[in-house]
């Protein structure tokens, strides 16, 4: 199976106009920018698990995956943690203020290979946002999966992102959610130890499962170790990748991860196909 | 009515254990409850006795002086609580403290030790689980202190 790029109908190296309209505090250091377009015409669709480049006029540009509701055509969504001067000056951008967007960009997840299985969405720290519009795509479309687990790893308390969603979701017919964080204080009364440590708390069924990981590298390493000793196939696990994107179209280089570009070959990849590299220092 | 032979069979942490080593470990079986906030187990005391958690959660704690005290990981259904009664010197290194009011199994460590002592079979079983315990929360434990998720 072919993970499919979605076709970018207009100049992709053309930043389009948009305007930010809501900027909501997640945690200390990340925001969540809803972007709608500055012209009527345009109409922003996307696939879970793209990314679009965001242009800070007079900053910068930078790669930044959208975390929004995939059925609504009407705006953009990135959750953006503040980490830098761009990313900086990003959430730092008033209502009504310009960004310039290209895209979106890359191979997104699996979500029609995915129909009729359970689904295992693992995430780590902001990588939680790349995974949200998969998680809306199959709650809005409930009937053509099966079970869906998130497991969701977090510093601490305070940097779990959309801690109103997370508990509703899992009031969802056939969904757990499951949350732990690194760091724990006394008022916290969730689970604390390492993303890992929640899988034996779901009964998963390997042979009927696809698994969806983002996160830090390192964190996705261990995931996808015990994924396989869950008894998922190599094949049913997919890792969304990071790298310095700069065109985002495959011609600059960039972002190269062996034989493969990030921006246009992922940044989601099924495991098997990027396994080895994985496993290279220099890369 | 569950016995607690039956609860000890059918705990993950003794999956598949021979019904005569069941058995053995039933002989030094009770069950217990704490009220959530009580403490389960405190630094320094000796440790004499292991906990198959079959209701609520456990946070395991190391006392901060002036501070208040961090909790390093959590323990729920189908997990054990406690190895520090199987090694010398008998004496726990964490504090446990009940978060949810919790149901447990309590095996007295001290009978434990004299029974694996006298079979061996038995004890390599036992040390082969715990093994495979402190292997997986070594790594988890490993992990944690990449702090993998702060800004580099």
């Amino acid at each position: 199976m072919m993970i499919m790029a979605t076709a970018i109908t207009t100049d992709p190296m053309l930043p389009q106009p948009y305007l930010v309209r809501e900027l909501v505090k997640e945690t200390p250091d990340t925001f969540t920018l809803r972007l709608e377009p500055g012209s009527t015409f345009n109409r922003s669709m996307f696939q879970p698990g793209q990314f679009s480049m965001l242009w800070v006029f007079g900053v910068g540009e930078l790669p930044i995956s959208i975390s929004g509701d995939p059925s609504l055509h009407d705006r953009l969504v990135y959750t953006v943690r503040s980490v830098g001067q761009a990313t900086h000056a990003l959430v730092n951008r008033g209502v009504g203020d310009a960004v310039g967007v290209r895209g979106p960009f890359g191979a997104g997840w699996p979500v029609e290979a995915a129909r009729g299985r359970d689904v295992i969405v693992v995430a780590g720290g902001i990588g939680l946002a790349p995974l949200r519009p998969l998680i809306y795509q199959i709650l809005q479309n409930r009937r053509d999966y099966g079970r869906l687990v998130i497991l969701y790893g977090a510093r601490s308390p305070r940097d779990l992102l959309y801690r109103k969603e997370l508990g509703a979701w899992a009031r969802n017919r056939e969904t757990q959610v499951l949350v732990t964080v690194d760091y724990g204080g006394l008022g916290w009364r969730g689970h604390v130890g390492v993303v890992t440590t929640l899988f034996k708390y779901c009964r998963l069924q390997p042979s009927r499962s696809v698994a969806m990981v983002c996160g830090p590298e390192i964190m996705m390493r261990f995931v996808t170790r015990e994924l396989e000793m869950q008894g998922l196939s190599r094949d049913d696990i997919y890792l969304s990748m990071e790298r310095n994107m700069k065109c985002a179209v495959g011609f600059c280089g960039h972002c190269q991860y062996g034989p493969h570009f990030i921006c246009k070959d992922g940044p989601v990849f099924r495991y098997e196909h990027i396994r080895k590299l994985l496993e290279k220092y220099e890369l | 009515m569950e016995t607690l032979e039956r609860i000890i069979a059918e705990h993950p942490f003794f999956a598949g254990l021979d019904d005569n080593f069941t058995r053995l470990m039933v002989s030094c079986a009770s069950n217990v409850r704490f009220k959530a906030g009580t403490y389960i187990l405190k630094e320094g005391d000796p440790a004499n006795t292991f906990y198959l958690i079959r209701e609520g959660k456990v946070a395991v704690e190391v006392f901060a002086p002036q501070r208040k005290p961090i909790i390093v990981s959590t323990l729920s259904v189908g997990e054990i609580l406690g190895w520090s009664w199987l090694l010398p010197p008998f004496q726990w290194k964490f504090h446990a403290r009940a978060v949810d009011d919790v149901r447990a199994i309590a095996l007295d460590g001290k009978c434990l030790r004299t029974k694996c002592e006298e079979n061996h079979d038995l004890g390599y079983e036992v040390v082969k689980r715990f093994a495979r315990i402190m292997e997986q929360r070594l790594e988890a434990t490993r992990l944690q202190l990449l702090d993998v998720y702060a800004v580099k």
